[in-house]
């Protein structure tokens, strides 16, 4: 972390600088004996180009940090540093992909994925174009003229991220983007994250509960605890790329899998433990 | 060859059954009537109303009435958008103030309102105007409502969407909120005329100003008792092409959503 702080001093550089900087990130919800701590003292870094995974069972604070370290929770504590600011509010070197299905209805998919340049005034020649160019991308050329409604849920979500691509951040966030979509789906829109990934050298924070998805796609994985939401542990992924939805059948993916999801279990456990325990409380009959 | 006839079937047989009842119905008022089981006198005959529609319509100047009806209906309906969307915004936008007026906005929406006619035609006459701003009142109500539901409903993610791309409150507003608001204003909207037509044909017959309301009241005035229900007739009809026009219009106002 105190590299950062000297990083402008340094002129030796041995790993790159990172670009986003998660410093004892702390956040609890409420007061007194109700209070819930969500994230408690998170740490790690992105470098530039790098593709990292954030993993964790459900509830154990994954969409609280997404919220932080995008800007829209700005009550914390600990330091989120982008590119040396430190976040509070939407920075404009992060680009966010959400959770739910977040395409703007009213619009067709060309003027949804237009919708941030558009806001930024944009001529409408260049604002189109480069829409054009992010739906290629996601592999929706000839779907400009559809409606979100006339979409699988596959490609709209596939609408969102094109959406955020084409403001072109410097960071990608993404939280849980393919968690609605059936497991063939997801292996190959991994795919085309992958290559857009390495195309763009796009620095990426996938927040995931997926252990397939993390290991098909980083090049490290962050595994949290559940409640109160820590970092247990940090996995590289040494895995060759490029990469295809294919590296999943090999004993080297395999590994990582039973590897990561040693220690996941215990806390998917737990968190499965709360949750029973939450219904019983809930409803007494049963 | 049967499965080409079903769509026929599922489309027409609807249709057909609803005729046939309320032909049937008539058809047993007719023949209760002429049996002399319900009395003539409070009951004209279903042939004989019909007979009257016709005369209704050449001889009481029923365009013209209609004319001043829709004028009416659709200044009412106007100035109930354009008051009603702006306030339902203002009861969305400050938290404390919907607190406040929801639910007086709701009681009015229960209120029989045309029971304060007298009050109103002190303040603007025995006029169109009295018309107007009584139907404005009756239809404001839906519209506030709707709208108000219609800002509460915009979903969260789309917000944050907004907020990530750091956009302004206007571009919030114009670009997120009204649109996702929109299609529970088009409900509003046709809601409030709804209720805006209902309230200009009572006032018309309560005042006895002008359209088809009027045309009721006198004739009811001269006992012409099946040109009474062949007036009443007409209005439903009118009201019924009136309604599915609105729901037509809302749909396709709306494509794919
Ligand atoms: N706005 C909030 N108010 C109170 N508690 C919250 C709020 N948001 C999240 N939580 C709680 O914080 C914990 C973590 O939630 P979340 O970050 O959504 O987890 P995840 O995304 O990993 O499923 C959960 O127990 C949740 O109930
Ligand atoms: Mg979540």
């Amino acid at each position: 972390m105190s590299n950062v702080a000297n990083a402008s001093t340094v002129t030796t550089v041995a790993a790159p600088k990172p670009q986003l900087v998660i410093d004892k990130v702390f956040k609890r919800f409420g007061d007194g004996p109700g209070a819930v701590v969500a994230v408690d003292q998170v740490s790690f870094d992105v470098r530039p180009g790098e593709f990292v995974a954030v993993i964790g069972p459900s509830g154990c604070g994954k969409s609280t940090l997404f919220n932080i370290i995008g800007g829209l929770l700005d009550d914390y504590s600990g330091d989120v540093l982008c590119e040396g600011d430190r976040v509070a509010g939407p920075h404009p070197a992060i680009g966010m992909v959400f959770q739910e299905e977040s395409t703007f209805p009213w619009r067709n998919v060309l003027d949804n994925v237009a919708f941030p340049l558009e806001l930024r005034g944009v001529g409408k020649a260049e604002r189109l174009e480069r829409a054009h160019h992010f739906i290629d991308l996601v592999g929706l050329g000839g779907f400009e003229k559809r409606m979100p409604s006339e979409l699988s849920g596959g490609m709209r979500q596939r609408v969102s991220i094109a959406r955020t691509l084409v403001s072109q951040p410097h960071i990608l966030l993404m939280d849980e983007p393919f968690a609605a979509l059936d497991e063939q789906t997801r292996l190959l829109l991994g795919d085309k994250i992958t290559q857009i990934q390495q195309d763009l050298k796009q620095t990426t924070l996938l927040i995931t509960h997926n252990l397939t998805e993390a290991v098909q796609l980083s090049d490290r994985i962050v595994v949290m605890t559940y409640r109160p939401g820590r970092v247990k542990r940090t996995v590289s992924i040494d895995l060759p790329r490029p990469r295809t939805s294919d590296v999943v059948s090999s004993a080297a993916f395999g590994k990582y899998v039973a590897e990561i999801w040693a220690d996941l279990r215990e806390e998917a456990s737990r968190g499965m433990a709360d949750a029973e325990g939450r219904t019983r409380g809930a409803a007494p009959r049963g | 060859m049967a499965r080409a006839a079903s769509p026929l079937m599922t489309r027409g047989l609807p249709i057909a059954v609803g005729a046939a009842s309320v032909i049937g119905v008539f058809g047993l008022l007719e023949a209760l009537l002429r049996l002399g089981v319900v009395n003539r006198y409070i009951v004209p005959l279903p042939s004989d109303v019909l007979l009257s529609l016709e005369r209704i319509i050449v001889e009481e100047n029923v365009l013209a009435r209609m004319r001043e009806t829709a004028y009416e209906v659709v200044m009412s309906g106007l100035f109930t958008i354009l008051v009603g969307v702006p306030i339902g915004a203002a009861l969305y936008r400050w938290r404390p103030l919907r607190r406040a007026l929801e639910d007086w906005v709701a009681a009015l929406a229960a209120a029989p309102l045309v029971l304060a006619f007298p009050l109103f035609l002190v303040m603007f006459g025995r006029s169109s105007t009295t018309v107007i701003v009584m139907s404005v009142i009756t239809g404001l109500a839906p519209m506030i409502l709707k709208t108000t539901e219609g800002f509460v409903a915009t979903r969260p993610v789309l917000i944050n969407v907004g907020k990530s791309l750091k956009m302004t409150d206007s571009q919030m507003f114009w670009k997120i909120l009204f649109p996702s608001a929109l299609p529970l204003i088009f409900t509003g909207i046709r809601l409030s005329w709804t209720f805006v037509l209902i309230s200009v044909v009572g006032i018309e017959f309560l005042i006895n100003l002008g359209g088809l309301g009027q045309l009721i009241n006198d004739l009811a005035e001269r006992y012409d008792l099946p040109g009474t229900y062949a007036a009443i007739c007409f209005v439903i009809l009118v009201s019924v092409v009136f309604f599915v026009a609105l729901e037509r219009l809302e749909t396709w106002l709306q494509p794919s959503r």
